[in-house]
């Protein structure tokens, strides 16, 4: 299983922070299709999913983000009560943390999508465990195309 | 009340004797006993007999900071460590402090600084002293607490913090003498107000207030929000500790005890003498200190002096408020704080640039200070709880150093301004200056 590439990158809480790093990331012609912002009282982290991961890492650097490549897995669940439960309940048993998770349903509807990134070296054995259960995981293209 | 009216109201050309009489008699000892001032004082070919006049001071070599820390921890002192009864820290500009000693002797001398200098403000015995300097490593607290006994106060060490308690003391011993740091002052007036206590009714008469730059209008605060008068207290540890000069009734400049520490101004590019009116660098020299007697101390304060004579009846030499320092250290919270101790902590971490912000408020009563620093961009992780773990351990490391509480703020890299020559590290807002 090819993992995708999210690409993140450092935010202080500041005004119009957030504006600039989608600017460059617009100046470069990537197309987003997930993004999640995590805060903390001081600063926040922007990840996302984009269609040209390499692309969009090299234009926030040159606009002077602190930027990093993280690979994630990311499960397409059905869009109805219980579909992340189902996908969490088989990582449950292996005991392995998710370290963070954001969700979207994806543009061809009818699913949900989880872009989760778990303890470093444990993704294979997550994925392994996702698709003997019968979800889906999105191979990178798939993921850069949503 | 006049602790010492002898040495404390002799005539100018009495103390002069006494003085020349006194550095002669260190510079001999110290030439004798000092590696480092054997050497510079060979060097700058000093005979201690040739010494007949003050205005020859200026001829001597100065004393830094710089000199105690490359001989920490006692490398300075001028007795065997045998003799030592008391060590003080302060801080160092890199990581190790400056110590500095005290004989019987001089313990004896401090205390009757400081009982000068309660009885400036108006203290008598049978007052009741709430000593809420620190104690500990910090002079203030030990400083005060030795004085206060030595004139004949009753000491509550109540040491700094734990403010509800000062009050609910102030209240219950009827405190009449506060010393403590200014901003901790207005802060304990602050903390009785929310208690439902009118400071203003509490039996304080008069707090010295010292240990970190202060304004008129502070006093002005201060003395209405408490009901007393407020006296500025000065000293720093190399020179004895808080004793050293004291404001009388008059509130008009601050009483040097320079019959032990002899001051000059200095330009302080130069070095060349000042006079009287005129604003450059304090120097003192330590004539009857026993431990730590030092030559032409460099305190790096900026003020003046003058020797009009004070309605008071002292006839020592005043120097006005401290209003900055040649170099850049700060204070915060009575604490001396050089950017540089931070800049040693950051420059451990190879997750951060070597960049960074000191950011120094004042909020109500209380000094703030955070640190801001950009982040390596080589390092970057998305895991929040790991960047949060970074700056707590920047955090935590650089309060073990300075002890004082602090804030650290991850910044992104090339965020703080960069400026052309010397970098500004330090932005302190509370405005001091006045």
């Amino acid at each position: 299983m090819k993992a995708v590439k999210q690409i993140s990158m450092f935010l202080e809480n500041k005004p119009g922070r957030l504006a600039e790093a989608t600017k460059a990331i617009a100046d470069a012609g990537v197309n987003v299709g997930a993004l999640a912002v995590s805060d903390t009282t001081d600063f926040g982290v922007l990840r996302f999913i984009c269609d040209q991961p390499d692309k969009a890492a090299h234009a926030l650097r040159d606009a002077g983000f602190s930027v990093g490549e993280t690979e994630v897995l990311v499960v397409q669940v059905p869009h109805k009560p219980g579909g992340l439960a189902q996908a969490l309940a088989v990582i449950k048993p292996l005991n392995i943390n998710i370290e963070y998770l954001y969700a979207f349903v994806g543009a061809a509807s009818g699913f949900g999508l989880i872009v989760m990134r778990v303890e470093d070296g444990r993704s294979q054995e997550v994925a392994q465990a996702l698709q003997s259960a019968g979800l889906t995981l999105l191979t990178p293209e798939q993921a850069y195309a949503l | 009340m006049i602790w010492d009216v002898r040495n404390e109201c002799m005539s100018a050309d009495e103390r002069q004797a006494i003085q020349i009489q006194r550095l002669r008699a260190m510079l001999g000892r110290v030439k004798a006993v000092v590696p480092f001032y054997s050497r510079i004082l060979t060097e700058a070919d000093v005979n201690p007999q040739d010494i007949k006049s003050l205005d020859q001071l200026s001829q001597l070599p100065f004393t830094v900071k710089d000199a105690l820390r490359e001989s920490y921890p006692y490398g300075m002192f001028a007795v065997p460590f045998e003799e030592v009864v008391r060590v003080h820290l302060s801080s160092g500009t890199t990581g190790k402090p400056t110590a500095v000693g005290y004989t019987k002797a001089d313990i004896a001398l401090w205390a009757d600084s400081i009982a000068r200098t309660l009885c400036g403000g108006g203290a008598v015995p049978g007052d009741i002293l709430q000593n809420a300097y620190g104690y500990g490593m910090f002079t203030g607290g030990l400083g005060l607490h030795y004085g206060g006994e030595t004139l004949g106060t009753a000491v509550l060490p109540m040491s700094a913090g734990n403010s509800k308690r000062q009050v609910m003391v102030m209240q219950d011993f009827g405190t009449t003498l506060l010393a403590c740091t200014p901003s901790y002052a207005l802060r304990l007036a602050e903390v009785a107000t929310e208690m439902g206590v009118d400071p203003a009714t509490l039996s304080v008469r008069s707090a010295y207030l010292g240990a970190e730059p202060w304004t008129t209008p502070m006093r002005d605060e201060i003395q209405q929000h408490l009901g007393c008068k407020a006296f500025n207290i000065y000293g720093l540890s190399e020179v004895i500790g808080p004793g050293v000069s004291f404001e009388c009734e008059h509130q008009n400049g601050s009483h040097i005890n320079e019959d032990h520490f002899i001051p000059e101004i200095v330009d302080p590019n130069t070095g060349a003498p000042l006079p009287d009116g005129q604003e450059g660098e304090l120097v003192f020299t330590c004539v009857t200190k026993q431990c730590l007697p030092l030559l032409r101390y460099r305190t790096r304060d900026v003020c003046s002096l003058t020797h009009d004579l004070c309605d008071c009846g002292r006839t020592t030499a005043k120097m006005t408020r401290v209003t900055g320092r040649t170099d850049d250290m700060f204070i915060i919270r009575g604490i001396n704080v050089y950017p540089s101790q931070i800049e040693a902590v950051l420059l451990s971490f190879e997750e951060v640039a070597p960049h960074y912000l000191i950011q120094v408020d004042r909020k109500g009563a209380l000094d703030q200070l955070a640190v801001q620093v950009e982040i390596a961009p080589e390092y970057f992780t998305d895991r929040v709880g790991e960047l949060e773990n970074l700056s707590r351990r920047i955090r935590e490391e650089i309060e073990s150093v300075l002890a004082i509480a602090l804030d650290v703020q991850l910044v992104e890299p090339k965020s703080i301004e960069r400026t052309e020559g010397k970098a500004q590290r330090v932005k302190d807002n509370r405005r001091l200056s006045q």
